[in-house]
């Protein structure tokens, strides 16, 4: 039965790569549940700057591929969070982090939304108030009170 | 007439605004390197791979480092400007080639002429974080104490190195 024997190899075999194939996804780094997940933790904090409105967890750029590498083997090394933003922080500045922090150059962009807030409200206020006035009663002159009783009795 | 003045001062803001923004690059990040001495590295050369390049060699030198990648279509925009720079002699150039191989950087700059001193080859792209490298091609130019005092982010145009990046560099060499 050479047949048989052929059918039973391939068989062995296929099956053998589908092992192999399967083995090749795990990657031994991801192995450490803690690191990971600082990583995790860390690229949806960082911006990616290729495609600037993804952060590195979103983004397939290669930047942001090497630099989740770089991530994960400072997290690795027991780096604290706080470290290893600064160490983005210092080669591609406040813009990587998609928190920019409260600082003099960075305080539009933090009050900028509550101010324009602001003036609306206030602009609405004053608005409301004058329209009040606009509408305020005033007591009608004899001549208009007799057009009014003229034209609501046409009418009836 | 009063009641038009208000829609038309908001109108008028929002113009301007929007005007100034029209011209603002969102790709052109301020590189906080700017007034930082140039990261230290120790890259094989492209044609010597026995060698290397450091920015240590080039202390006491106003010099330009310059990223590049034979597959940044952008880079070709920019690279008959540098292969002029080189020709003038006023400066050296070096060439960091980014996340590039060997065999393509090597056709590229025999195809569009080699206007660098020397090359460094940086294929896993790990010097180029510590540059804040995120667009090639990008430009550094580094004074004489391996302080980077500008840093130009996507192709060098005409206007730029006329402008901004010969007269500094002529400022830094009178230093």
């Amino acid at each position: 039965m050479k047949l048989n024997l052929l059918v039973r190899f391939m068989i062995g075999f296929f099956l053998l790569q589908s092992v192999l194939a399967s083995a090749e996804e795990a990657r031994p780094l991801q192995a450490n549940v803690v690191v990971e997940a600082q990583v995790q933790r860390l690229s949806e904090e960082l911006r990616c700057l290729v495609c600037q409105n993804q952060t590195i967890a979103d983004s397939h750029a290669e930047l942001a591929q090497d630099l989740k590498q770089e991530i994960r083997e400072m997290a690795a090394k027991g780096m604290s969070d706080q470290a290893i933003i600064d160490y983005l922080v210092a080669r591609y500045g406040d813009f990587v982090r998609y928190r920019p922090p409260l600082k003099a150059s960075t305080l539009l962009l933090w009050l900028g939304p509550f101010a324009l807030m602001l003036a609306g409200a206030i602009g609405l206020v004053v608005m409301l108030r004058r329209r009040e006035k606009m509408v305020a009663d005033k007591p009608l002159t004899a001549v208009e009170a007799r057009k009014v009783r003229e034209l609501l009795d046409k009418d009836s | 007439m009063k009641r038009f003045l208000l829609p038309l001062i908001i109108f008028l803001v929002m113009v301007g605004f929007l005007a100034v923004g029209l011209h603002l690059d969102p790709r052109e990040v301020p590189s906080p390197l700017v007034g930082k001495p140039a990261p230290a590295f120790d890259l094989p050369l492209l044609d010597q791979p026995e060698k290397t390049f450091s920015p240590k060699q080039m202390l006491g030198q106003v010099w330009l480092l310059n990223v590049w990648a034979s597959w940044c279509v952008a880079c070709r925009e920019e690279h008959p400007l540098l292969v002029a720079l080189s020709k003038a002699k006023l400066v050296p150039l070096y060439g960091m080639d980014y996340k590039d191989t060997r065999a393509e950087a090597q056709q590229w700059l025999n195809e569009g002429g080699n206007p660098y001193e020397a090359n460094a080859m940086d294929i896993d792209g790990r010097v180029g974080i510590d540059y804040g490298v995120y667009g090639v091609p990008e430009t550094y130019v580094i004074d004489k104490s391996g302080m980077i005092v500008y840093k130009q982010i996507g192709p060098i145009t005409e206007q730029v190195l006329s402008n901004k990046i010969m007269p500094l560099v002529e400022r830094l060499q009178a230093q």
